[in-house]
């Protein structure tokens, strides 16, 4: 069986693959690993929910999840703190450089034409 | 008396020591021992002003801030239970004291502030990657965030991760990628954030000085170069260079409001350094430095328990 981690991220995959919201069984049926029992793909759905990934909603005596925000939105919250701008000056990552643009940029674009050429 | 003047004179001396520190170029030739001076600034300056205003309240006690801290509580707390009397005490010596723990208790707090919202970014940041980021099977260890934008970074803490975005690995050589990659396992060895976290604590305590600011962004530098020093053990600094530029000006995103623009001029610092490396600080005056930081930590404590 694989790892919660690991559950978790095909789970997301799934959701996001999705147009509509699915229960926990439905979930189950699109999971490739057939042995997985039905109680640990709620116990994921409701970690993941808790975590605040996905929202759910009732149905019947069922409960529907969706994913809480598209994939595309959380790559892009991963990358506005990589680079920076959050605007919070957050010290949270060590990063490799600043991304410069404008005047800037056209400086260290010369420097590395200078030095590709040396 | 004597106990709050040399106070009070030290955090003015680690204040114009600071200011001097944010100009100077020699640092950059020994970055580690550089940024040792830095933090011993930082702790004796909050010591010593605290320590200035705390000297200064608890004069009459005697022997002492830390004596004198503990006589005025006990003191204090005989009165709350409603024996005895307060010390009657004048109203500068009352608005020192007041000042005095205010400042240590804004230290303290900012500190904590600070430290409890890095750990919840990243402990956001650690779940967002472990639901969206890949394994790649060319840069093995490193995770990979799928987004044309230049980004390479490490997320620091127990587990530190390595984490590069598809445009990065799109935009450098092979060996640009293994000079960035041997940057960024440097910073997570050596915990260069934990470095840096005081001192972006402090720029949110007190944002309008500038004497703060420059010593956020120096000690940002000066970790930037220690971690260049580290990886040029294993790449070529040449390629470390050109990686720098190359990331630098791959901006495809506009630099938003409120953001440094200091980012050309420390990226450009790190390449002449890299390019055309000075020579190192003599190894004597290394040592003196290290010595001097260590006595200049020492001071501040030595000044709390001295009696006079």
């Amino acid at each position: 069986m694989k790892g919660l981690g690991e559950l978790e991220r095909t789970i997301m995959d799934i959701l996001w693959a999705q147009n509509a919201p699915l229960t926990a069984r439905e979930v189950g049926r699109l999971i490739a690993d057939r042995d997985l029992a039905p109680t640990t793909v709620m116990t994921v759905l409701d970690r993941l929910t808790r975590k605040g990934f996905l929202t759910r909603t009732r149905d019947g005596r069922a409960w529907r999840y969706a994913p809480g925000a598209s994939r595309d939105a959380y790559v892009a919250e991963l990358m506005l703190e990589a680079l920076d701008m959050t605007g919070d000056r957050s010290a949270a990552l060590t990063r490799f450089a600043q991304t410069v643009s404008g005047p800037e940029a056209e400086i260290l674009r010369k420097a590395l034409t200078e030095l590709e050429e040396e | 008396m004597i106990a709050a003047v040399l106070l009070a004179a030290l955090a003015t001396a680690c204040a114009l020591g600071a200011w001097r520190l944010a100009f100077a170029k020699w640092p950059w030739r020994a970055p580690r021992s550089a940024i040792l001076l830095w933090q011993s600034l930082g702790v004796t300056w909050g010591l010593a002003s605290v320590g200035a205003l705390l000297a200064y309240a608890l004069q009459p006690y005697g022997g002492g801030v830390l004596y004198g801290l503990r006589s005025f509580t006990e003191s204090a707390v005989l009165f709350g239970m409603g024996h005895g009397l307060l010390q009657p005490y004048g109203v500068p010596r009352m608005g020192a004291l007041v000042a005095g723990l205010m400042l240590l208790a804004v230290l303290v707090a900012v500190l904590l502030a600070a430290g409890t919202q890095t750990f919840r970014a990243r402990r956001r940041h650690r779940l967002l990657l472990s639901l969206i980021a890949r394994d790649d099977p060319g840069v093995p260890g490193v995770r990979v965030v799928d987004h044309p934008g230049a980004a390479a970074y490490c997320l620091p803490g127990l587990r530190s991760e390595v984490v590069v975005s598809a445009g990065t690995l799109s935009l450098l050589s092979r060996d640009e990628l293994t000079a960035v990659l041997a940057h960024e396992a440097a910073h997570a060895r050596e915990r260069h954030d934990l470095v840096l976290l005081p001192f972006t604590a402090l720029t949110w305590a007190l944002p309008w000085v500038s004497v703060v600011r420059n010593a956020q962004s120096s000690v940002a530098l000066l970790v930037e170069m220690a971690a260049d020093d580290r990886a040029r053990r294993y790449c070529s600094p040449r390629r470390l260079a050109t990686a720098l530029l190359r990331f630098g000006s791959a901006g495809a995103v506009p630099a938003p409001d409120g953001t440094l623009g200091a980012g050309s001029d420390h990226v450009m610092a790190r390449v002449n350094r890299l390019v055309k490396p000075g020579p190192a600080l003599p190894r004597r005056a290394r040592y003196a430095l290290v010595t001097f930081s260590v006595l200049l930590s020492v001071s501040a404590p030595l000044l709390w328990l001295y009696p006079h």
